[in-house]
C-alpha cells in the first residue's frame, strides 16, 4: 500500500516537485493515510532558509493542498538536523540593489504566509532546532505549532539584530499572538526563546520531549516522534477533536484588554519608544522602525500594517547599520571557524594557572562546556574566591532556569583547585593568567614546563606583553601560543589568539578549537606589543586622558562615546579596565611605539594609582562605586590630579563631534596600522576584534567597515586636522592613505 | 481516597529503576537429583545459598485497609507470616536485613523495630537498607553476602512500603525557624524569630515526586522511554490487560502461595490483593495519559499503582537448612546490580542486566524456564522487550555483538506482576523471587530469572538455580 500510495501521490498531484535531488528545496514525504481518504500532508524542508525558490514552490503546494479532497490537513517539518528555519536567505536580501527590491521580497513572503494562514485545512508547523526570524514568521502563519524541548530548539526573530524587522508578516501576527508588550520584547531583543518559554508565551501549542534512544538514534526517534505527534494534531485538527484556540491566562486576558484601548496602547508606545530611543541613542533605525510597523497595524488596519511592514524592511535593509550588523554576523560565522584544521591530539584536560577573575572565568567556559579543569593558585584564599566565582556563575544559570542545581553539581565535579602541580602530567593544554609581570610569567613558564607532557601547550593570557618574550625561556617556544581573554571571561564573546613566528600550526589549530570549544569568537592575530586589541585601545585611551586634561569632565567623555555608539563611555572603560592595568600597558607601548601613544600624560594615571584609584574594583577612580548603588558620582578626589595636569583646550577641534572623532581616528588608524603590518590578517578580524572585544560602536560594523562607509578620504582629512593641532599621534598610516587616494579601494567588497 | 491518577503519579514518581534480573531458581529439590541435561551452578569455595520460604502479606492500594497502619506494623506482619509458615525458631536467625524506600522518621530502621514487636530475640541484630524498588532484592543480596562470608547461617530478609503515609514535612524556611527557635533564650529573641514567619513558610514540602537528578517523574520518563521504542498506547493497555487477566488467574487458582493473611488490627482479615482489576480494552481505551499530556501513552491503568505491602523470606546456608530438615525453596545463583543513564534509560535495567547476568552464569535465555519481570509500567516492561530483541540497541548501547532476544510471553510473568498484583516498592523483589520458585515448581522447570528496575537507574539481577 506505501508503495501505491507513494506513487499515486507523488506521480499524481505532486509531479512537479519531483526534480533532481539538488533542485529540491522540499519534498512532500509520503503522506500519511489514516483511514479513506483522510490524508495528512508531511511537506518536509530540505533546506534551512527560507527563499524565492522556496517560497514560490510552497504556493504551489498550498494550492494543491486547497484542490485535493483527500488531504484535509497538513504538517510542516524539517529534514536537516538541529533547525527547522533558520531565517530568510541573507544572500537573497543582499543581493537586491533597491529598496523596492527588497521590500518586493518582503511582500512575496508576507503573500506565501497569508497563503497558509487561510488555508481552510489545518496547517500545523512541527519545530525541532532553531525556528528563527523567517522560519519563526512561518510557524506563528500556521494553525498550530508544535515544539520539542531541546535546548536547541530556540524561536526567535533576531531581525532587529541585523538592523531589519520581520518582514514576512512577523509585525502584525506576534503583537496578536503573545500580546503587545511580549511582541515588543521579542522584537525588540530578538533574544532566543527557548521551547517551554515560547510554550509559556503561547508562542508554540505543544512541547514535545526529546526522547533517548530506541531502536534508533535519540534524535533521529526524537524528529520521527514530533512528526507522529503533529500527525495526530493535524488529524484532530482536521476532526474538530483539537481546538487551536489557546485558553489565555487572566494576566493575558487583562494585557489583551487593555491593550485594546487606543489611550493605553498609545502609552506602551511612547514607553518602548522612549526606552529605545535611550539605549540607541537614535543609532539603530530597525526598532524604532518596528514600533512604527506594528502601531500601523494596530491603529490603522491590516492593509497599512502589512504594507508599513514591506516598506520599512526594503528601507531599513539598505541602511548602513544593517550592512554594518549583517558584516558583523558574517563576520562572526567566520571567526567561528578553526582554520588551522583539526588539531592533532584533542584537549581534554586544561589547566589554569591563577584563579583570579580571569584565570576563574576562564575555568567557568571550560568546565562547563565538559573540560576537565584544573584551577591552580599560589595561595588558598585566593583560590577559594575563584572557586567561588566559578559556582556563582554557574549557579547564576540555575537560578535563570537554565541549569539544573544537578547539571551544576555535575559540572563542577569537573573542576579540581589546587596550590600545587598534582596531575599537570596529564594536562593538554595550560593557559596562565597569573599577574602581568614578564619575570612572574617567566617562572611559571619554567614550573610548567617542568611537569608537563610533551604534547601541551602553554598559552599566556596577557592583555599586552609580547608572547615571544614570554616564550623567550621556553624549551619548546612551538607549544607556546597566547590567548588573550576579556573580561568578564564568561560574557565576553571574544578571544584574541596571538601566534609568534615559532608558535606551531597544530599548537594553533589546538587553541583555536579551545577557544571555540568554549563558546569564543576567535581572532588570530600576530604577535607584537599589545597585539591587535589592546594596541587599538591605546591610542584612543591617551586620547581621552588628553580630553580630561583639557577640562572636559568623565561624565561628559561617557556622555559623547556613548553617543556615538560605545557601549561603555570611554572614562567608565578605563575605570573598568583598571587604571594600574592601563598605566602598565601604556607605559609598555608608549616605549614600544613612542609618539604615536602620546597625547595625554600618563603621570595623571601614575598620580591616580598612587592615590589608589584604581577604578572599579578599588571602589574609586574617575567614579565612586559603591554596592548596591546604580547612580554612581564622580569621584571629587580627580578635582585636584585634573586641575594639576590641566592643558588649555584647543577651540578648533574641541566641539563634541570633534572630541568623538579624535577617539574615534586614533583607533581606526591604528587598526589600520595593524592591518598594514600584518598583525591583523583580515579585515574581518579587525572588525570582529574591536566590536565584540572593545565595544566599538557595532552600528558601524567595526573600524574598516567604519573606513569603508565614512570614507577612507574623509577619515584622512580629519586625522590631518588633529595632526596640525596636536601633531604626529593622528598622522595617518600608509595604508589608510592608499585607501584615501583610491575611492574604489574598500576594506569589504 | 486519592484518585487513582493522583496515586498513580505519587507512588511512580518516588521511585526508578531498579532491575533485579535474573533469579534462576532451580526447583528439583537437591543437587543430587539435578536432570543431566542441566548443568549445575554450583560454585566451587563458595555456599550454597537457599530460600527456604517467603511470605507477604497482600498487597493492598493504598489508603484502603492498611491505611491507619505504620510500616514496621506491616513489616511485623510479614515476619510473623514467616515464623508460622517455617515454625523456625526464631534464636536460630542470626541477622535480619529490610528494606524500604519512603522512609516513616520515626522508625528509621525499620528492620529493627518490626523484629522486635514480631518476638524475634533482641539480640538479633537488623538493619534497614535502600535502593528504590529493588530495595528488597537488596536485602535479599545482603543476606547473600552475609551467609556467603560466613558471617551467618541464618538472615531474615524482607521489604516493606506504606504508601498510605509519606512524611510531609515543613517547608525548610520553617524548619529553620523552628530549629533557632530552640536555641532562642530570651522572649524577645523569640518573638522577633516567630515574627519574621510568612505565609509562604506554611507551604509543606511533599516527598520527592521526581528523579532527583533530572526533577523528572517516574511517570513522564516511562512515557518518553514508550515513545522511544515506537511503544504505542494499544499495546500497552493489551499488556496491562494481560497481567491483570494472568494475575486473576492464578489468584482465582490458589497459586499465590506467598499469600499470608494478616489480620488488621480493627478491621477484618485480609486474605488476598485487591488491586487485580481485569478490566476491558474499551474501558482503558478511554483514560486520558497521566503525564505526558494530552498526547501520552502511559495512563493510570498501564502503570503499576500506589501500594501498601510486605515481604519477607528465609535464607539459609544449604548445609544449615538440610541439617534443619527444610527442603528449599529456591537456590539462589547469582546476581548482578547494574545502572544506567537516569535520564533517557531509567527504566530500561532489565535490557542491560539479563544478558550480564546469564553470561556470567554460563547460561543462556533458552536455559530459563520462568521470568519475572517487575512491571512499573506496561510501556516500560514492552520496551524493554523491545530493546532486548534489537542487535542495533545491543551494538550501539550495550557494547554487545548482538542482542540476547526478548523472553518468550509464555514463560513471561504469567502469574501477574506488579501492574496487578501491585507494587509496593521495597517488597516487591521478594514477591519476584518468590513467585519465580512457585512457579518453576509448579512447572516444572529447572531455571528462573528475576529482572527489576530501581530509582537513579540501577538494576540488578538475582540468579539461582
Amino acid at each position: 500500500l506505501d508503495d501505491l500510495l507513494q506513487g499515486f501521490i507523488l506521480e499524481g498531484f505532486f509531479s512537479h516537485c519531483i526534480m533532481t535531488q539538488d533542485e529540491l528545496n522540499f519534498i512532500v514525504k509520503l503522506p500519511c493515510l489514516l483511514g479513506s481518504w483522510f490524508m495528512v500532508l508531511i511537506c518536509c524542508f530540505q533546506v534551512n532558509t527560507l527563499s524565492k525558490q522556496l517560497s514560490s514552490e510552497f504556493t504551489d503546494i498550498m494550492n494543491e493542498i486547497w484542490a485535493n479532497e483527500a488531504v484535509k490537513s497538513a504538517v510542516l517539518i524539517s529534514s536537516k538536523p538541529g533547525s527547522f528555519i533558520a531565517g530568510a536567505d541573507l544572500d537573497m536580501i543582499e543581493a537586491c540593489k533597491t529598496s523596492q527590491e527588497v521590500a518586493q521580497l518582503s511582500q512575496e513572503g508576507q503573500k506565501m504566509l497569508e497563503k497558509i494562514e487561510q488555508s481552510p485545512k489545518p496547517v500545523v508547523a512541527a519545530i525541532s532546532g532553531s525556528c528563527l526570524g523567517g522560519g519563526l514568521e512561518l510557524a506563528i502563519a500556521c494553525h498550530y505549532r508544535i515544539a520539542t524541548k531541546e535546548k536547541k530548539t530556540v524561536l526567535a526573530t533576531p531581525e532587529v539584530l541585523l538592523g531589519l524587522l520581520p518582514g514576512a508578516g512577523g509585525t502584525q501576527r506576534l503583537p496578536k499572538m503573545v500580546g503587545l508588550p511580549a511582541a515588543f520584547d521579542i522584537m525588540l531583543t530578538g533574544r532566543n526563546i527557548r521551547a517551554d518559554r515560547a510554550k509559556k508565551m503561547g508562542l508554540v501549542d505543544q512541547l514535545v520531549d526529546p526522547l533517548g534512544p530506541g531502536v534508533k538514534s535519540p534524535e533521529a526517534r526524537t524528529i520521527e516522534y514530533l512528526e507522529e505527534v503533529a500527525i495526530d494534531f493535524a488529524r484532530g485538527l482536521a476532526n474538530r477533536t483539537v481546538s487551536a484556540k489557546r485558553s489565555k491566562g487572566l494576566m493575558q486576558k487583562l494585557t489583551d484588554y487593555a491593550m485594546a484601548v487606543p489611550f493605553v496602547r498609545q502609552q506602551v508606545y511612547k514607553t518602548v519608544e522612549n526606552k529605545v530611543r535611550k539605549q540607541t541613542k537614535g543609532l539603530y533605525p530597525a526598532p524604532l522602525k518596528i514600533i512604527e510597523t506594528v502601531k500601523a497595524g494596530l491603529d490603522q488596519g491590516h492593509d497599512a500594517g502589512y504594507l508599513a511592514e514591506s516598506q520599512n524592511f526594503g528601507q531599513l535593509a539598505v541602511t548602513k547599520e544593517s550592512k554594518a550588523l549583517l558584516g558583523l554576523y558574517r563576520g562572526q560565522v567566520y571567526c567561528k571557524k578553526n582554520k588551522f584544521g583539526t588539531p592533532q591530539q584533542e584537549v581534554k584536560t586544561l589547566a589554569v594557572l591563577g584563579a583570579g577573575l580571569m584565570g576563574a572565568g576562564i575555568a567557568q567556559v571550560s568546565v562547563d562546556k565538559g573540560l576537565k579543569t584544573i584551577l591552580k593558585d599560589t595561595a588558598q584564599q585566593g583560590l577559594d574566591r575563584g572557586q567561588q566565582q566559578v559556582f556563582k556563575g554557574l549557579n547564576s544559570k540555575v537560578k535563570k532556569k537554565s541549569l539544573t542545581s544537578f547539571e551544576r553539581d555535575s559540572i563542577l565535579s569537573n573542576l579540581t583547585g589546587q596550590l600545587d602541580y598534582k596531575g599537570f602530567e596529564k594536562a593538554d593544554m595550560v593557559i596562565e593568567a597569573v599577574f602581568e609581570d614578564i619575570n612572574i610569567k617567566h617562572k611559571v613558564l619554567k614550573e610548567v614546563e617542568a611537569v608537563i607532557p610533551a604534547h601541551c601547550v602553554f598559552a599566556s593570557n596577557t592583555s599586552a606583553l609580547p608572547i615571544s618574550q614570554i616564550a623567550a625561556v621556553s624549551k619548546r617556544p612551538e607549544k607556546v601560543i597566547g590567548m588573550h581573554y576579556f573580561s568578564p571571561v564568561d560574557r565576553m564573546q571574544l578571544l584574541e589568539i596571538i601566534t609568534t613566528d615559532k608558535t606551531s600550526q597544530d599548537t594553533a589549530a589546538s587553541a583555536v578549537a579551545v577557544g571555540l570549544k568554549q563558546g569564543k569568537i576567535v581572532i588570530v592575530v600576530k604577535d607584537g606589543p599589545g597585539f591587535y586589541t589592546t594596541r587599538c585601545l591605546g591610542p584612543m585611551l591617551a586620547e581621552v586622558v588628553r580630553v580630561l586634561q583639557e577640562g572636559t569632565d568623565p561624565k561628559k567623555i561617557d556622555a559623547i562615546s556613548t553617543a556615538f555608539g560605545f557601549p561603555v563611555g570611554a572614562a567608565t572603560l578605563i575605570d573598568e579596565v583598571g587604571v594600574d592595568v592601563a598605566t602598565h600597558v601604556a607605559e609598555d607601548l608608549g616605549k614600544a611605539f613612542g609618539e604615536r601613544f602620546g597625547g595625554g600624560s600618563i603621570e595623571l594615571f601614575k598620580l591616580m594609582v598612587e592615590k589608589g584609584f584604581l577604578g572599579r574594583k578599588a571602589g574609586k577612580g574617575f567614579y565612586i562605586y559603591q554596592e548596591g548603588v546604580k547612580n554612581r558620582s564622580v569621584n571629587s578626589g580627580m578635582d585636584e590630579i585634573l586641575a594639576r595636569f590641566k592643558l588649555p583646550a584647543k577651540p578648533e577641534v574641541c566641539t563634541d563631534e570633534d572630541i568623538q572623532m579624535r577617539l574615534v581616528t586614533r583607533f581606526v588608524n591604528e587598526a589600520a596600522m595593524c592591518l598594514q603590518e600584518g598583525i591583523l590578517s583580515s579585515p574581518v578580524e579587525g572588525d570582529i576584534g574591536a566590536v565584540f572585544g572593545l565595544g566599538f560602536p557595532p552600528c558601524l560594523g567595526g573600524p574598516f567597515r567604519y573606513v569603508d562607509s565614512y570614507g577612507a578620504k574623509q577619515l584622512v582629512d580629519k586625522l590631518r586636522k588633529y595632526e596640525a593641532v596636536y601633531g604626529s599621534q593622528f598622522t595617518p598610516c600608509q595604508l589608510l592613505l592608499d585607501y584615501a587616494n583610491n575611492p574604489s579601494k574598500k576594506f569589504h567588497q | 481516597g486519592l484518585p487513582r491518577s493522583y496515586r498513580v503519579f505519587r507512588g511512580i514518581s518516588s521511585w526508578s529503576f531498579f532491575k533485579l534480573a535474573g533469579s534462576l531458581v532451580n526447583i528439583t529439590s537437591l543437587l543430587a537429583v539435578q536432570p543431566k541435561s542441566k548443568k549445575t551452578l554450583t560454585k566451587s569455595g563458595v555456599k550454597n545459598i537457599v530460600v527456604v520460604e517467603g511470605v507477604r502479606i497482600p498487597f493492598l492500594q493504598s489508603g484502603t485497609s492498611y491505611a491507619d497502619l505504620m510500616p514496621h506494623d506491616l513489616a511485623r506482619a510479614a515476619l510473623q507470616g514467616l515464623l508460622n509458615r517455617t515454625s523456625v525458631p526464631r534464636e536460630v536467625v542470626d541477622y535480619i536485613v529490610y528494606g524500604t524506600v519512603i522512609q516513616e522518621v520515626k522508625t528509621s530502621n525499620v528492620a529493627r523495630e518490626a523484629a522486635l514487636g514480631a518476638g524475634f530475640s533482641d539480640k538479633t541484630p537488623a538493619h534497614t537498607v535502600t535502593m528504590a524498588c529493588i530495595s528488597s532484592n537488596q536485602a535479599m543480596t545482603t543476606g547473600v553476602g552475609m551467609i556467603a562470608a560466613g558471617q551467618c547461617d541464618v538472615v531474615v530478609a524482607g521489604g516493606v512500603e506504606l504508601m498510605s503515609d509519606v512524611p510531609i514535612r515543613h517547608s525548610r524556611k520553617m524548619r529553620k525557624t523552628m530549629l533557632t527557635l530552640n536555641r532562642a533564650k530570651t522572649l524577645g529573641q523569640k518573638l522577633s524569630l516567630l515574627s519574621k514567619i510568612r505565609p509562604d513558610y506554611f507551604a509543606p514540602e511533599l516527598p520527592a515526586v521526581a528523579e532527583f537528578s533530572t526533577s523528572e517523574t517516574m511517570g513522564h520518563s516511562a512515557d518518553r522511554l514508550a515513545a522511544a521504542f515506537a511503544v504505542s498506547r494499544l499495546e500497552q493497555d493489551e499488556y496491562a490487560l494481560r497481567s491483570h487477566t494472568l494475575a486473576k488467574k492464578a489468584q482465582d487458582g490458589g497459586l499465590l502461595l506467598d499469600v499470608v493473611p494478616f489480620k488488621v488490627p480493627g478491621k477484618d482479615t485480609v486474605t488476598k490483593d485487591n488491586g487485580i482489576r481485569p478490566s476491558s480494552m474499551e474501558q482503558m481505551g478511554k483514560l486520558k495519559p497521566a503525564f505526558v499530556k494530552p498526547y501520552g501513552t502511559v495512563t493510570a491503568a498501564n502503570s503499576s499503582f500506589l501500594t501498601d505491602g510486605a515481604s519477607a523470606v528465609l535464607l539459609m546456608s544449604e548445609e544449615k537448612a538440610l541439617a534443619m530438615g527444610y527442603k528449599p525453596k529456591a537456590y539462589l545463583r547469582d546476581f548482578v546490580y547494574v545502572s544506567q543513564d537516569p535520564k533517557d534509560q531509567l527504566l530500561l535495567g532489565p535490557t542491560y542486566a539479563t544478558p550480564k547476568v546469564l553470561e556470567k552464569a554460563g547460561l543462556t535465555m533458552a536455559d530459563i524456564d520462568v521470568f519475572e519481570f517487575h512491571e512499573a509500567f506496561a510501556g516500560q516492561i514492552l520496551a524493554n522487550l523491545k530493546a532486548m530483541d534489537s542487535d542495533w540497541f545491543a551494538q550501539n548501547y550495550m557494547g554487545r555483538k548482538s542482542k540476547v532476544g526478548a523472553p518468550p510471553l509464555e514463560k513471561f510473568n504469567t502469574w501477574g506482576g506488579s501492574l496487578s498484583l501491585g507494587h509496593p516498592f521495597a517488597a516487591t523483589g521478594c514477591r519476584l523471587v518468590m513467585t519465580t520458585a512457585h512457579s518453576l515448581k509448579k512447572e516444572g522447570g529447572q531455571y528462573g530469572l528475576v529482572a527489576a528496575c530501581a530509582a537513579g537507574g540501577l538494576p540488578k539481577c538475582v540468579l539461582g538455580p
